[in-house]
């Protein structure tokens, strides 16, 4: 095969055995890979049932077929399971140059099984698997894990890791990998916790091969044309990163701030890209074969808050600024610091916090639940810390850990999470975008930005511009943007490509790529089909329409102030249309008809 | 006049579309383990170092190749192997300063850098030009005039 490599690394950790398995051609074709292809095997191997921290659950790290290879920016992978923040499918997308190792190693997959004896960790070099203790590295911050094991393995070899948040399962607990870049959400590195696997080493020294070498170069070339001529993909992301967008949703009234109760911050730009560049930012930095370099080298040299390491993203800076109606960017680059450190995702952590925070300053959750934490509002030293004692364990950070959906039903106030299918909503307030809220509230993941970002449209206007508060025809642009995110998470190619190029240059890349004829049709068909397994991986799992829904605060309580003054959600308007879209009947369900047509009945 | 390729460390994003590219030229697929050039990153400060053969004007790669399969083209100033001559004896590999010259036991070849013959895929797929095909009489005076830049704006703060 090209582009896939066509083989699967299957590991049992609780039997110790490893043996290697035959990627189906027709298989790979029809779901491509990455989130497709790990979304297929788990809909085929695991009971969606299954509690999500046993030894039942199986943890997919899935490459896609142009991983490895110099497609611009096309070189990540996803971590498939089942979420145990959410209980829904999970795929966490990473970029670094992890995913691209496990291609040259020889493989497109791997599959680890069952629950080891004690902690361990595996070690890929090329054929040779084995799995090694890891007693010495339990407990280590993921920096250090990484340093340990490029020590007593290869200086070369790339590493995915928990941290100390993994190994107790934290339920926002993230699988780090190449020391700087998250596979984040839904819970992925309690999953890898629970098996006792604290990290997968990998070192390949074998090639990724294409099928039509010189139409492939061509179609890399057009493409990376596009992005680079871009104004955001060329030039935007590199100067300012993600975090270029605090001050634009700011703008427009739809940053959510103090918890989602406003959507306006005063002092935002202070925690915004262009603050960073002008004082933590020291380059910026580039996943494998990345020509966009969205990437932030930081460094905090502020005594209180020092560090170095990367971010903050835009979803970051806001959830531990804004949200927590925190505007010092010192404080909020140190948080980022310690959730990568400790391996947690940011965006539920921020999102927790500034949780906390309103249930705190309503005095549902008192200084004696946080054994003194001052967690107001604005304070941005207590913020650093309660990041610092979720990654430990400690206090009020063994609350903290298990998200926000967790933490506000403990004190009685489930509504008061800002949260979707129990995940944490990122950075676009729903009420100001509306497009935006019908992606989180339909999410496969739940509170989610990345599988649907119709901010593009809707605030960029990318491709072109939409009313980000009309409902008309928003139904149809999430459903478009929702597939063809699934169908291109599951090339290996990241979402920021689209600021430049859409789905008749990705299906030049596969085409030339893989040889199997695909046309931005067949392409988009294939995103479709992929969403559809995960809604149905999701029902099974005891999901239905009644989850498809925002936080009360959404549809109840209209925006206070500002640009978008007055705006509620209008998802519960739209949600027929989009289940007709879909081709789902009344209840959220496919039909036998959509199914047929998708040949996944 | 000859050219060179200049490397700029500080614009480095550590992508290694550079290795890619190289060995997609060399060696038709992608096994960036038999590219001639390697970015070296230090995660915990974000800093990445692209590395290939200096083409050395008094090259040790060529003083101890036996067979002088290695040599300098006094025209180009690049250091050129012809692999019809190379023996395999890996006397280069050992004696390169750099660590610039490899081994590939799997193509049982010598792997160095050829400026893919004057026009190197790695300048030309480089994102932000931290790899720069140049003149070598100007390249150093563009990096110069960039330190001199940074030091009048040290000295116009004091």
């Amino acid at each position: 095969m090209h582009g896939w490599t066509g083989k699967i690394l299957r590991v049992d950790l609780t039997s110790g055995t490893v043996r290697t398995e035959a990627l189906n051609p027709a298989t790979a074709r029809a779901f491509i890979g990455a989130r497709g292809l790990g979304t297929k095997i788990m809909y085929d191997e695991v009971d969606p049932t299954v509690d999500p921290l046993s030894p039942a659950n199986k943890l997919i790290f899935a490459a896609g077929p142009l991983t490895g290879t110099f497609a611009p920016s096309m070189g990540r992978f996803d971590v498939v399971t089942k979420g145990p923040l959410t209980g829904a499918i999970a795929a966490s997308n990473s970029g670094g140059a992890w995913g691209p190792e496990l291609k040259y190693a020889g493989y497109d997959l791997l599959i680890v099984e069952g629950r080891a004896a004690k902690p361990v960790y595996l070690w890929i070099e090329d054929d040779a698997v084995a799995i090694r203790d890891a007693a010495h590295l339990w407990g280590k911050d993921v920096p250090e894990t990484t340093e340990r094991l490029n020590e007593e393995t290869a200086a070369d070899a790339k590493v995915a890791c928990i941290g100390p948040a993994g190994e107790r399962m934290a339920l926002i607990a993230s699988i780090m990998n190449d020391m700087q870049r998250a596979a984040g959400r839904s819970g992925v590195g309690a999953v890898m916790g629970s098996k006792n696997l604290k990290a997968v080493v990998v070192r390949g020294t074998g090639a990724v091969t294409v099928a039509d070498r010189e139409a492939f170069v061509g179609a890399v070339t057009r493409a990376a044309t596009k992005i680079k001529e871009h104004p955001v993909g060329g030039t935007g992301l590199r100067l300012y990163g993600t975090n270029v967008l605090v001050n634009i949703l700011n703008s427009v009234g739809g940053l959510p701030t103090g918890n989602f109760q406003e959507a306006r911050f005063e002092t935002a730009d202070k925690v915004g890209g262009e603050s960073l560049a002008a004082h933590q930012l020291q380059r910026p930095k580039g996943c494998f074969a990345c020509i966009i370099s969205c990437g932030r080298a930081t460094k905090v040299t502020n005594p209180k808050y020092k560090g170095r390491g990367e971010g903050p993203e835009y979803e970051t800076a806001w959830g531990f600024g804004p949200d927590c109606r925190i505007d010092d960017l010192d404080a909020v680059t140190k948080a980022n610091y310690l959730c990568n450190e400790y391996g947690m995702d940011t965006i539920s952590m921020g999102g927790t916090i500034a949780c906390a925070m309103e249930l705190f300053s309503r005095g549902l959750l008192t200084r004696e639940d946080t054994a003194g934490l001052e967690l107001d509002f604005g304070n941005a030293e207590a913020m650093v810390e309660a990041v610092r004692l979720t990654g430990t364990g400690e206090g009020v950070g063994v609350l903290l850990a298990e998200g926000s959906y967790r933490l506000a039903s403990r004190f009685g106030h489930p509504e008061l999470s800002m949260t979707v299918k129990k995940q944490e909503m990122p950075a676009y307030d729903p009420r100001a975008v509306q497009g935006i809220g019908l992606n989180y509230a339909t999410n496969n993941r739940g509170g989610c930005h990345v599988r649907g970002y119709t901010i593009s449209p809707e605030i960029l206007g990318v491709p072109v511009k939409a009313d980000k508060d009309a409902i008309d025809g928003k139904p149809e642009l999430v459903v478009l943007f929702q597939n063809l995110t699934a169908a291109l998470d599951s090339t290996g190619g990241c979402l920021f490509t689209t600021f430049g190029i859409g789905a008749d240059e990705f299906a030049e890349l596969m085409t030339t790529a893989t040889g199997v004829p695909y046309t931005a049709d067949r392409f988009i068909r294939a995103g479709e089909r992929i969403w559809n397994l995960e809604r149905l991986w999701n029902l099974k799992a005891g999901l239905s329409a009644v989850d498809d829904t925002l936080p009360p605060r959404m549809t109840g309580e209209p925006i206070p102030a500002g640009p978008s003054k007055g705006a509620v959600s209008r998802v519960p308007e739209m949600m027929p249309l989009y289940y007709a879209v879909r081709g789902w009947d009344g209840e959220g369900v496919p039909t036998r008809e959509t199914l047929d047509v998708l040949e996944l009945a | 006049m000859g050219m060179m390729l200049m490397i700029h460390p500080d614009r480095c994003t550590g992508c290694r579309n550079c290795e890619l590219a190289c060995v997609m030229e060399h060696e038709g697929a992608f096994r960036p383990k038999a590219s001639r050039v390697h970015v070296y990153t230090w995660e915990r400060e974000g800093f990445s170092v692209p590395m290939m053969c200096q083409q050395c004007k008094d090259a040790a790669c060529t003083t101890v190749c036996m067979p002088k399969a290695m040599t300098r083209n006094r025209e180009t100033g690049q250091v050129e192997l012809d692999q019809s001559l190379c023996i395999g004896c890996k006397m280069c590999v050992q004696a390169c300063p750099f660590g610039c010259v490899a081994w590939d036991l799997a193509t049982a070849k010598i792997l160095k850098c050829d400026t893919c013959g004057g026009d190197p895929s790695c300048a030309e797929i480089c994102p932000t030009a931290a790899l720069e095909w140049v003149e070598d009489t100007l390249s150093t005076r563009t990096r110069k005039q960039t330190f001199a830049a940074k030091l009048k704006n040290a000295f116009a703060e004091v």
